[in-house]
């Protein structure tokens, strides 16, 4: 008789550790896929599982091995036919050797494996830099509390209901009709009385009729439980997802000639860093984008960051296109309104005015957050990092971030200055949720 | 009336299994195999996994307990990929050569595919593994799971001491070195270090007490002609002290190396005891599967002939086990090398065929055991006391050999062809047979590579030696790579000299400085 042991249940997941340490290992690969895949892909898409080819780098295991290029050998090989000794066989073109190294043959570039979502979002923060504490809060998945919910038959003993669970027995007791208390009292009273009187037949016999009914009741009362199971009530507990609005975000992006490719990318991470955050804090989030030259259009997400186009660059139409559609589409009462713009910062002289009057006026009001992110080259990083002059559109809308508090704005040359136009945003977090 | 006194004879019917029946067959088939092939075996303890759990025991190379590095997590997605692509089937079974013996069996497989692997893996690889002289001499089957348990906790207490990153570079490199960290001809040393001090302190002891000073007045040996220099004899001292040469590169840089911490040596040590452990079971693969696979079907058949199991069951234990033993001839796309399970089941049932019915032919070539009768003692002598290598060169059969229409292809890099040397006929059968079996000798097939010296008391070069054989030189990538791990265990200079093993001369050298 052999020892078994279930092992079906025990803990999964027993390889995670080498898991992570291999991810580790090859992060400068995956890292780059990530990136890949945010360039290339939605911005709603960041924020899931994604598949990645097997990294190359870093995940060899060197050993000393033997060179199949030289030297002489010899094969073994089953289900000779034709052959005679003396035959000679030409060899196959690329890289012969059959038999000798099964399994090596697969290409590795079929291999790819899912990394779940938090480790998608961990890679993708690594650039951004952000703050443990914030990582962790959009790695969260919605947040749920638990509401009553009426009763349930079924629960945790801490969760009883005393008062239902009593009103069923009491009502249970009354319809079987278990013998009260006060009736066997009565009986028991009675055999006493009678056995107080002096002896006689009668007297007995009535004796023994009444002990009868005594036990009767007693084995009655015996059968039906004061509280059965049966009675008993749970309060039950629905998890509810912490009420919070819509909102809705307006990616606005200048699309003219200036905007290059590496423009474009960091445009990207901005506008996935806050769909994430709006995601976290909205069970609805809508993304609007909008792109502009001299004018404005509402398009695809696609079409937003692969299509360019010429022109001249007028700032403002594409404040009036956000605002058009907030009227049409997105009324205030019922939805958070977040904005995030992107620019190189180049605009039609005379229309900043205009910006500023649309953005004081209008925008703001409506808005629960405007970003506006200026991309400069690396170069300029150092020249520009904080003074006050710039381009025509930064200097107009320096105005309005005196004004307004929840105007950020930013110049951004590299991945890491993403963050800190977010900042006040992240930093708000527990006004935020109440205000929704 | 006849068939319902057959139902009641079957160990099980159904295909759903539970552990009554688990147990029930067990103990039929144990009976039956100690009583029918005389097997020996250890206890055998049975476990129930997940497809799931199956593929992390595959990770961590078939142990129930590993340390953790990122190799294994990489060997895990490869498999996890391969299995849910389709591209793979997962084993029903894996057993550890352990006392118990564990077993592990898929909780997918059905009632008939439970009693297969039962037979498979719980009498006839336990069996191997107990009676196999390699496992018996080079393995520690009592105490395996407790030392890889030791290893497991070991080097995580390393991890949070040291670090992550310290403990994944020492066993990257001996990972690296894992092949060349195993004792081929030699039992390591037993002495423990206790023992070890209590000898050098008795010799120390025995000097003292033998001294005598008028040994130093006697005039120094005559040097007879130009025999040795100081330094050569300097240097053959010093071999001498250090056992060198020493194939066991891990071995060797343990116990030498100047730069590792007793922590780090002790990490080494646990990557050699554990390459150690999977030494013979390299050896022995189509032994150990075809003394598996021997074992299962006659077991199975016997059962059946007995009216132990349906012949459904049957049947499906049939499909599986021919599934198993497939062996596609060379140019069918399904070929990928030999399969031992084939191979070694042929020459079993083989050696069964020699010994009660020989042909002339097997008179000849086995004039020992052709025509015993009793094969089951001759299969037993083959399980304990042959690897792959010598049983092929003692068993492998003419008839075999034309069953399977063996031929020898000789392949030169520099030639553009395949040359046929032999094949199935009177001429061949000697040389195919003693081709085969060179191709399942692990110490043919593997660099040679051994540390030839070292200046201890100079610039501390380490010197390494490749000796070549057949002109068959080390991939360069990747010697390079290695070469630089043993580096990092030896802390200084490295040189690996190839040497050509006919003539002795030298054909290259790697020095880590260059890399």
């Amino acid at each position: 008789m052999p020892i078994f042991i279930d092992r079906r249940l025990n803990p999964k997941d027993k390889s995670l550790g080498n898991r992570q340490r291999f991810l580790r290992r090859a992060r400068e690969d995956l890292k780059r896929s990530v990136r890949d895949h945010v360039r290339t892909g939605r911005i709603a898409d960041v924020d899931r599982e994604h598949a990645v080819p097997m990294p190359r780098k870093g995940i060899n295991e060197p050993t000393f091995g033997n060179d199949k290029e030289t030297g002489r050998r010899q094969h073994i090989l089953p289900g000779n036919r034709t052959f005679s000794p003396g035959d000679l066989i030409a060899k196959p073109g690329g890289g012969g050797g059959y038999g000798s190294a099964p399994g090596t043959t697969a290409s590795e570039d079929d291999f790819r494996f899912v990394l779940s979502r938090e480790e998608v979002l961990d890679l993708f923060f690594e650039d951004l830099e952000l703050p443990d504490l914030v990582k962790l809060n959009l790695k969260q998945i919605l947040s749920f509390k638990p509401r009553r919910a009426g009763f349930s038959a079924s629960g945790a003993p801490t969760n009883i209901n005393v008062g239902r669970t009593m009103r069923n027995s009491h009502g249970r007791r009354i319809a079987l009709r278990r013998p009260k208390e006060a009736e066997l009292d009565a009986i028991a009273q009675q055999i006493a009385e009678l056995e107080a009187k002096p002896a006689s037949a009668a007297v007995s016999e009535s004796i023994a009729a009444l002990r009868e009914a005594f036990e009767r009741l007693e084995r009655r009362r015996r059968r039906i439980a004061y509280v059965d199971p049966v009675d008993i009530r749970f309060n039950r507990f629905d998890p509810q997802p912490v009420p919070n609005a819509s909102a809705v975000m307006f990616c606005l992006m200048d699309v003219s000639g200036s905007m290059g490719e590496r423009e474009k990318d960091l445009a990207k991470r901005f506008f996935v860093l806050l769909h994430l955050f709006l995601t976290r804090r909205y069970e609805r989030t809508e993304v609007v984008f909008i792109r502009h030259t001299h004018e404005a259009k509402e398009v695809d997400e696609h079409t937003f960051f692969y299509h360019t186009e010429s022109g001249g660059t007028v700032v403002s139409t594409a404040l009036e296109e956000m605002h058009r559609i907030i009227e049409e589409r997105y009324p205030v009462a019922e939805w958070n309104i977040y904005a995030a713009q992107a620019s190189d910062g180049d605009n039609f002289a005379t229309d900043s005015e205009r910006c500023i009057e649309l953005l004081d006026r209008k925008l703001m009001r409506l808005c629960q957050y405007f970003a506006y992110v200026e991309i400069i080259d690396e170069r300029e990083s150092h020249i520009f990092g904080s003074t006050e002059n710039g381009t025509s559109l930064w200097r107009a809308y320096n105005a309005v971030d005196g004004k307004w508090p929840n105007f950020q704005m930013r110049r951004i040359a590299a991945p890491a200055d993403i963050y800190p136009v977010f900042r006040e945003l992240f930093a708000r977090q527990p006004d935020l949720r109440k205000s929704a | 009336m006849v068939s319902q006194a057959r139902k009641s004879e079957l160990l099980f019917s159904g295909s759903d299994w539970n552990f009554a029946k688990l147990s029930r067959v067990y103990d039929e088939i144990e009976a039956l195999g100690l009583e029918e092939l005389r097997l020996d075996i250890y206890p055998v303890q049975m476990e129930v996994i997940s497809s799931e759990q199956m593929l992390d025991a595959y990770s961590s190379v078939g142990m129930p307990l590993m340390y953790r590095h990122w190799s294994f997590g990489k060997r895990f997605l490869y498999d996890e990929l391969l299995y849910r692509k389709g591209a793979r089937g997962l084993a029903y079974e894996l057993v550890i050569n352990s006392n118990p013996c564990i077993v592990y069996l898929m909780e997918e497989n059905t009632m008939a595919l439970q009693a297969l692997v039962t037979a498979h893996a719980a009498l006839g690889h336990n069996h191997f593994f107990k009676n196999n002289h390699l496992f018996r001499q080079w393995t520690d089957a009592g105490g395996i799971l407790s030392y890889l348990d030791f290893a497991k906790s070991y080097i995580a207490r390393c991890e949070e001491r040291h670090g992550l990153a310290a403990v994944e570079a020492i066993l990257d490199s001996a990972h690296a070195l894992m092949e060349q960290g195993v004792f081929r001809y030699h039992r390591p040393p037993r002495l423990s270090s206790e023992q070890q001090r209590e000898g050098l302190r008795e010799r120390l002891e025995y000097e003292e007490r033998s001294f005598n000073d008028l040994w130093r007045t006697l005039p120094p040996p005559q040097e007879s002609g130009e025999t040795k220099t100081g330094i050569d004899e300097d240097a053959a001292e010093r071999k001498k002290s250090l056992h060198l040469p020493e194939e066991n590169l891990l071995y060797f840089l343990e116990k030498n190396s100047l730069i590792l911490e007793p922590w780090q040596r002790e990490i080494v040590r646990i990557v050699r005891v554990i390459a150690q452990y999977f030494y013979p079971q390299r050896q022995t693969q189509v032994m150990n599967e075809g003394c598996a696979t021997f074992v299962h079907y006659t077991l199975m058949n016997t059962l059946f002939d007995r009216g132990r199991i349906s012949e459904g069951a049957m049947l499906e234990i049939l499909r599986n086990h021919s599934n198993v033993v497939f062996q596609p001839a060379y140019d069918d796309p399904r070929f990928s090398g030999i399969n031992p399970y084939a191979l070694g089941l042929d020459m079993m049932q083989d050696i069964q065929r020699i010994s009660t019915a020989p042909t002339a032919e097997d008179r000849d070539w086995f004039p020992d055991i052709a025509g015993r009768g009793d094969w089951r003692d001759t299969l037993l002598d083959a399980w304990a006391n042959h690897r792959d290598e010598s049983f092929i060169r003692q068993y492998l059969s003419p008839a075999l050999i034309r069953k399977w229409r063996l031929f020898v292809l000789a392949d030169g890099a520099d030639e553009p062809h395949y040359e046929v040397a032999s094949i199935h006929n009177e001429r061949g059968y000697a040389k195919i047979r003693s081709a085969l079996a060179q191709s399942y000798d692990i110490g043919a097939s593997r660099p040679d590579i051994q540390v030839v010296d070292v200046d201890l008391l100079g610039d501390r070069h380490l010197r390494l030696q490749h000796t070549v054989k057949d002109g068959v030189m080390l991939e360069g990538e990747s010697r390079d790579a290695t070469l630089r791990h043993v580096r990092n265990l030896w802390g200084y200079d490295v040189s690996l000299a190839a040497i050509d093993g006919g003539t002795g001369a030298m054909l290259s050298e790697r020095w880590t400085k260059e890399l």
